[in-house]
């Protein structure tokens, strides 16, 4: 068990305009779940290879424990990976594939046999011990991968994406068995994901990264209450927060001609052009006199526990699309109109420009 | 009710059919290709065919009859075929020595087929797998060497031979057919392995593998096709080999068999026809077993470097 620190680690692949990640300076405590999130391109994965010895460290450090592992081989650091592809082996069984690993460190017969058959008790995958992956299904061979990473009792998981070949059914459930197994192991694991709610749902603090630069790094609560900047409260939430561009004014948030009230913090610090950003199921529908936003319905979702309502905000000067979460049981209409308001409390204003947060 | 339940299938099966169809034909499922493919392969086979029969044919008959009519005569004339049963590959085999020729034959192809094999497919690791300055340079220089037509070395080469004392040698074909069959292999091989995915070779490296043993245990395993493939290449072509074997060893005791016929049946004997085809039979039952049993690595292989998957 160990903490992991990123000091100003940087990667720049050679022949490239700018580093893919420019230096990330992250601290990950022992036995936690920590989720590196972002779109294609941000730098997660290469975050997670430089961590794994799979890429070089072109400048900065990398520890695991108190130890500098900047320059020391993958097969050293006292790591496991799971690939996106699991990357099994293919003419091997399942038992060699877990066995590979201790095989190649020597670990005698009798110890190695132990490790995976308690593995494979872990992980369900008893009856499958002889099996080539050929044979096995896609969350099966997942399992494996895991298998694969569990007999080396590593100090740290690495885990690319691990789920995204996964159809949808099975990856919910392994989603789970794979932070039930983490908070079992109580190893330090590094997860990266391009999925928000994967992050949300299994990461103890998540890491939000968005072109090599680490946007927020906190547990999932927060970055949903307080999200940092524009983009990790755009990024974080499904379906998305409504974020609307308008005008500081006296304390208040032009939209068009009307007017947003906001928290006592964000109406001292906020001037010129400024974002409001309101969560789905923020926002109260109430009656068409009370000075709610009106809100055409174009589409409407019902999802049995719960439903949501897309819209147009009839504001003048500020078409927006809205989304509102309803219950399941109000029957809203296409083509309804409805009028919505929010809590001071519940609105995230953002400065447009730098897109840092104002409010509280 | 009638009507609802006729209709149904009927839409069900045209729906089914037109997706079918149209990818059938571009596949190239030999069971469904059309007639003027099937007439071009079946004229093929004909003319591939045709010169092993007769070879077959002249192969058991007399000394006289094969000298004096053709062998398709037998077809309209059974009475002159001549019959001798298996005299033709006894003679053949007490005049030229067969089966020394053919414990020569292997103990050239098998080293000349497996050094080359495990040579370039390290070669091959090398090229896909590590990173070194000048790799791709090397490597085009490596495929640019298949443009040079092994003959153009012979005279050098037997005058180097010469100054070493090897001609004559198992040592002198294998070296020869090493050196000219590694482009090749070389060329197959890395192309093969640049399709495996990286991930594999990521993981044996988390997995503690060395560069051997992550060669030894996961490329040389995953690389079956290829290997198989460009074995039996090298396999049947240095088996049928004449030309090198006749330079670099000659007549004599460690003679191939293709040597050992066109020396022997054919040139010093003269005429027998009989016996010529006897051994040439012989010759040809290797590499006809060969590919027979592993025509399926042969194609997928020689494919496999070009197209993923």
């Amino acid at each position: 068990m160990a903490t992991i620190t990123f000091e100003k680690a940087q990667r720049w692949y050679p022949g490239a305009d700018s580093p893919a990640v420019p230096g990330i300076d992250l601290k990950i405590e022992d036995g936690e779940f920590m989720v590196l999130v972002g779109p294609s391109g941000c730098g997660k994965s290469t975050t997670l290879r430089m961590l794994a010895g799979l890429e070089e460290v072109n400048s900065g450090h990398i520890f695991i424990g108190d130890r500098d592992v900047t320059k020391v081989p993958p097969k050293d650091r006292d790591i496991a990976m799971v690939f996106q592809n699991y990357a099994l082996y293919p003419h091997m069984s399942v038992a060699d594939n877990m066995a590979f690993a201790l095989k190649m460190a020597k670990v005698p017969a009798d110890e190695r046999r132990k490790r995976v058959d308690d593995a494979a008790k872990i992980l369900g995958l008893t009856e499958y011990l002889e099996r080539k992956p050929k044979a096995l299904s896609g969350g099966q061979r997942q399992r494996v991968a895991m298998g694969r990473a569990i007999v080396r009792q590593p100090q740290v998981f690495c885990m690319d994406e691990p789920l995204s070949n996964l159809d949808a059914k099975m990856r919910v459930q392994t989603r789970t068995d794979i932070a039930k197994l983490q908070s079992d192991l109580g190893v330090t694991t590094v997860y990266v994901t391009h999925d928000q709610v994967e992050a949300m749902t299994m990461g103890d603090r998540v890491a939000v990264m968005k072109l090599g630069e680490l946007q927020q790094v906190d547990t999932p609560l927060r970055l949903y209450d307080k999200p940092a900047n524009l983009f990790v409260a755009g990024f974080i939430g499904s379906p998305q927060m409504n974020l609307m561009e308008g005008v500081a004014d006296n304390g208040e948030v032009k939209l068009g001609n009307y007017h947003v009230p906001v928290d006592p913090t964000a109406a001292k610090k906020m001037q010129g052009n400024v974002t409001v950003g309101v969560r789905p199921e923020a926002w109260r529908i109430v009656g068409e006199n009370d000075g709610g936003l009106p809100v055409t319905v174009t589409v409407v979702e019902e999802l049995g526990a719960d439903g949501f309502v897309y819209g147009t905000s009839g504001v003048e000067g500020t078409p927006h699309d809205i989304i509102i979460r309803v219950s399941a049981r109000d029957s809203v209409q296409k083509g309804e109109t409805l009028y919505v308001t929010t809590d001071p409390a519940k609105v995230h204003v953002f400065d447009t420009e730098s897109g840092a947060r104002l409010s509280e | 009710m009638s009507g609802t339940t006729s209709t149904t299938p009927a839409t069900a099966t045209t729906s089914q059919k037109t997706p079918r169809k149209a990818p059938s034909s571009r596949e190239g499922n030999p069971a469904k290709a059309g007639w003027f493919a099937r007439i071009t392969l079946a004229v093929i086979c004909f003319l591939w065919i045709v010169p092993v029969v007769g070879l077959f044919i002249t192969s058991f008959r007399g000394e006289t009859e094969a000298n004096s009519t053709g062998w398709w005569t037998v077809f309209t004339n059974p009475g002159g075929f001549g019959f001798v049963g298996f005299d033709n590959y006894t003679q053949a085999n007490a005049t030229a020595d067969l089966g020394n020729a053919f414990i020569n034959s292997v103990a050239i192809a098998l080293p000349a087929t497996f050094i080359p094999l495990l040579v370039s497919a390290f070669a091959s690791y090398a090229f896909t797998f590590m990173h070194f300055p000048g790799r791709d340079a090397l490597f085009l220089i490596v495929v640019a060497l298949l443009v040079i037509p092994n003959y153009v070395a012979f005279v050098p080469i037997l005058d180097l031979y010469g100054s070493l004392g090897l001609s004559g040698t198992f040592p002198a074909v294998w070296l020869f057919h090493i050196g000219f069959g590694m482009s090749l292999a070389i060329y197959i091989l890395r192309n093969y392995m640049g399709t495996l995915p990286l991930s594999v070779i990521e993981s044996g490296r988390i997995d503690g593998a060395s560069h051997f043993q992550t060669f030894w245990r996961l490329i040389l395993p995953m690389s079956m096709p290829a290997l198989a493939s460009f074995a039996i290449f090298q396999f049947l072509w240095v088996w049928n080999d004449l030309f090198v074997a006749l330079v670099f060893i000659g007549p004599g005791e460690n003679s191939p068999m293709t040597v050992s016929i066109q020396n022997t049946l054919l040139s010093q004997q003269g005429a027998g026809w009989n016996l010529v085809t006897a051994g040439g039979f012989f010759s040809m039952i290797v590499p006809i077993i060969v590919f027979l049993s592993m025509q399926r690595f042969f194609v997928r292989g020689l494919t496999a470097g070009a197209v993923k998957g």
